[in-house]
């Protein structure tokens, strides 16, 4: 991994002392053979102390890459870090040399992932894992790092702690190990816990139990949430905020109350028609046409515009930025909140709300 | 696999002629010699009794078999014409070998499978070639499906072939109808899977269920796999499908919302039997095993504004190798522990029981559950007490 990318002179002010992490302008791209992929074009967004925030996003939308930047975990080359800063707990943390980094992460910075088999070392047992960590970050003696390592598994209440630390990933089911991906990540008490895609690898029930899981600790500690996910359902049960990618960037920013349920960016309101409901019973589901643009050769403009059922021609030709869309900081970036699009944007909203309700055409 | 070079066989379907006219695309009645008759819609097309599927587990030094997974352990269930069956369960639950063993693309151990009116579990291989155009499977992964060396042409032509369509011409017409019929070009019969995305690689491997014509598909997690925006593409394809050429389809899932959405009927299985059938309304509305109720409470609201607790179930799902005595449900029950754990639950399997209008439910105290119970079970549960504790 290289460790030296040019600090951008000046860098910004930090951010107020409330902001726990404050991403400025975040763009990551991949070189490879075919050309440059824009997988981060330019995402911004803060989250503060003790608050939880969703990353929502089909595949190859970029939300993997943003935390993977985030924690400074890609390989450079072939990610290329063009621009941004991202400051966290006070701290410029894009830029700064990797051993302090690694101060940072797994102990005020910790990530859960979402395979657990393949996160876990299969050679080390769960205790000797966790511990190894706390050894590291907190500075004190083996006996101390793994009595911490049996609290961390009561904590994300797994029977009998004191037995299971001795235990080897493979001796443990799918739900428990992602408890103890859990129990890890919380061992050292981090300030921020990113998950991605927690409970994707998961059955219903296990999800269920993850989720629940999650939210106790949330609310016992006092460490701020980033869930990365697909899942709409699990986002409007998790978080506070959310942001919504495409292609590489943030289309759509919010409470998830405004976000979830008065959309304002074309591709969420798509997304939540084509839900399956029992509404829709009989009736064809919405869909949203087209599939995602090739990242070695995206829309010149609105990167969502050659899917968009309400696109006009000056979405082919001029990028849209984030304007303001709701009360309390909704953003979308569409532009059907510019003047320009005023006049179209009521009959947009009709016909979302018309899609949303009940399926169309008759099956 | 027959090869163009094998003669003809005497009661084998005649080779087919270029001149073939294809309806619809995907009616392949003019090669087919076969005296299926076609069920009327809403009879029974496809009756299971008593269906299991055990699988040997070997080990040791001399391979002795050391124990049995009951993947599926007594099912039984009828699917009517023209409607979509939806099998749901988690993981090792035994849906997908149970829509496997239907076809007898697994042969199952023991049970009955009438297809049509007809005994297909103990017919030999010959006689159920000509069968199996008429029972297609459609597979969960897009990516592992399709044989990476293989053209688009020779993907779904395979199956044309192996049913006697020998003429090159008359099944690469065949292919780009069926590729059509689906949404994708006809000119990408030369293409390769690397060249398509998740969704169209799904469609092709519909396209490829399509072709021959068949009465009833078994879809094995078709969307699973794909990402929101795609799969309700699909979904609005393969319903389409369904009504354009009066389909019947098995539809396999752990999603929820996308069975109560798609499907008529449902049976919830665990461990390898149904816990619980019935059309969807009943099931979704009125869920009389303790199981449903979980499942249902687990799926996630994509409305904030309806935030509620769930019912969330304790420890995993025992191993299919070894199901709990009594009960297959009983340890992980809310309802059974709300009942002071009635000793009934072990000793005693429960038998589908019905609760009208073709719902039945496999538990023993099915009048139990009410709103009351679940709600009260959701207020005295702990969420971090939901691990539970199997042998260290």
């Amino acid at each position: 991994m290289t460790e030296v990318i040019a600090a951008p002179s000046p860098l910004g002010a930090p951010p107020p002392d409330n902001i726990l992490l404050d991403v400025r302008n975040l763009k990551t791209y991949f070189k490879v053979l075919d050309g440059v992929v824009p997988a981060v074009d330019g995402v911004s967004f803060s989250l503060e102390r003790g608050k939880s925030i969703g990353i929502v996003g089909e595949s190859g939308s970029g939300k993997s890459v943003s935390a993977l930047t985030m924690m400074r975990l890609l390989d450079i080359p072939p990610a290329e870090i063009r621009d941004g800063e991202i400051w966290f707990d006070g701290r410029e943390i894009l830029h700064m040399p990797m051993e302090e980094m690694r101060k940072i992460r797994g102990n005020d910075m910790a990530m859960i992932f979402q395979e657990p088999l393949t996160s876990l070392n299969p050679v080390f047992t769960v205790g000797d894992q966790i511990a190894e960590q706390v050894e590291r970050h907190k500075k004190v003696k083996r006996k101390a790092a793994w009595d911490r390592a049996i609290e961390s598994l009561q904590l994300v209440g797994i029977p009998s702690p004191e037995r299971r630390v001795k235990q080897y990933p493979h001796e443990l089911s799918g739900g428990m190990r992602q408890r103890v991906m859990i129990a890890m990540a919380l061992s050292c008490e981090p300030k921020l816990l990113i998950a991605d895609e927690p409970t994707t690898a998961l059955d219903v029930t296990i999800q269920a139990q993850i989720l629940e899981l999650l939210k106790t600790i949330q609310d016992r500690t006092d460490s701020a949430l980033m869930l990365i996910t697909h899942d709409l359902g699990v986002v409007a049960e998790m978080v506070d905020n959310v942001i919504v990618m495409y292609a590489g960037q943030v289309v759509e920013q919010g409470t998830v109350d405004e976000v979830l349920v008065n959309p304002r960016a074309p591709y969420t309101m798509g997304l939540l028609e084509s839900i399956p409901t029992v509404e829709k019973r009989g009736g064809r589901l919405s869909a949203i046409k087209g599939t995602v643009p090739n990242p070695f050769n995206m829309p010149p403009a609105c990167r969502f515009e050659p899917r968009c059922p309400y696109a006009w021609n000056l979405c082919a030709e001029t990028a849209p930025d984030l304007y303001p869309a709701g009360p309390h900081g909704q953003h979308a970036r569409c532009h059907l909140h510019t003047p320009a699009g005023a006049p179209r944007l009521p009959e947009a909203l009709a016909d979302h709300e018309r899609k949303l309700n009940v399926g169309h055409g008759i099956s | 696999m027959e090869s163009s070079t094998t003669p003809v066989r005497p009661d084998g379907p005649p080779p087919a002629t270029p001149e073939v006219v294809v309806e619809g695309g995907a009616d392949v009645t003019e090669m087919d010699p076969l005296e299926i008759a076609r069920v009327g819609a809403g009879k029974t097309l496809l009756q299971v009794r008593g269906l299991k599927k055990h699988f040997p587990i070997v080990g040791g030094l001399l391979r002795r078999q050391i124990g049995t997974v009951y993947a599926v352990d007594g099912v039984d269930f009828d699917v009517n014409s023209g409607e979509t069956f939806a099998l749901v369960g988690e993981s090792g639950c035994g849906k997908t070998t149970l829509g496997r063993s239907v076809l007898r693309l697994i042969e199952p151990t023991a049970g009955q499978i009438t297809f049509a009116g007809r005994d297909i579990s103990h017919i030999s291989a010959d006689e159920l070639r000509p069968l199996r155009r008429k029972m297609q499977i459609i597979f969960q992964d897009p990516f592992g499906s399709l044989n990476p060396r293989m053209p688009v042409s020779d993907l779904i032509g395979e199956g044309l072939l192996a049913q006697g369509m020998k003429d090159r011409k008359a099944r690469d017409k065949k292919v780009e109808d069926s590729l059509e019929l689906v949404g994708l070009r006809r000119e990408y019969t030369r293409r390769y899977p690397h060249e398509f995305s998740g969704g169209q690689r799904q469609r092709i491997g519909i396209a490829r269920a399509l072709a021959l014509g068949p009465d009833i598909v078994v879809c094995d997690e078709p969307v699973s796999a794909l990402d929101v925006s795609i799969q309700s593409q699909v979904l609005n394809l393969l319903l389409d499908l369904r009504r354009d050429l009066n389909l019947t389809y098995i539809f396999i899932s752990h999603n929820l919302s996308v069975v109560q959405y798609f499907s008529d009927r449902v049976g919830v299985m665990y461990l390898g039997r149904i816990a619980e059938l019935g059309s969807v309304e009943q099931l979704y509305k009125d869920p009389r095993h303790p199981y449903t109720v979980a499942l249902l409470s687990a799926i996630p609201d994509p409305n904030p504004r309806k935030r509620k607790k769930r019912l969330v179930l304790k420890g995993d799902v025992p191993s299919p190798a070894a199901p709990p005595a009594g009960c297959r449900f009983h340890t992980r029950c809310w309802l059974r522990e709300k009942l002071g754990n009635p000793e009934r639950c072990v000793t005693e399997e429960p038998q589908l029981r019905n609760f009208g209008g073709g719902h039945q439910t496999a538990c023993h105290f099915a009048e139990e559950i009410s709103a009351d119970t679940v709600s009260s079970a959701v207020e005295t549960q702990s969420v971090l007490e939901t691990a539970v504790a199997d042998p260290v």
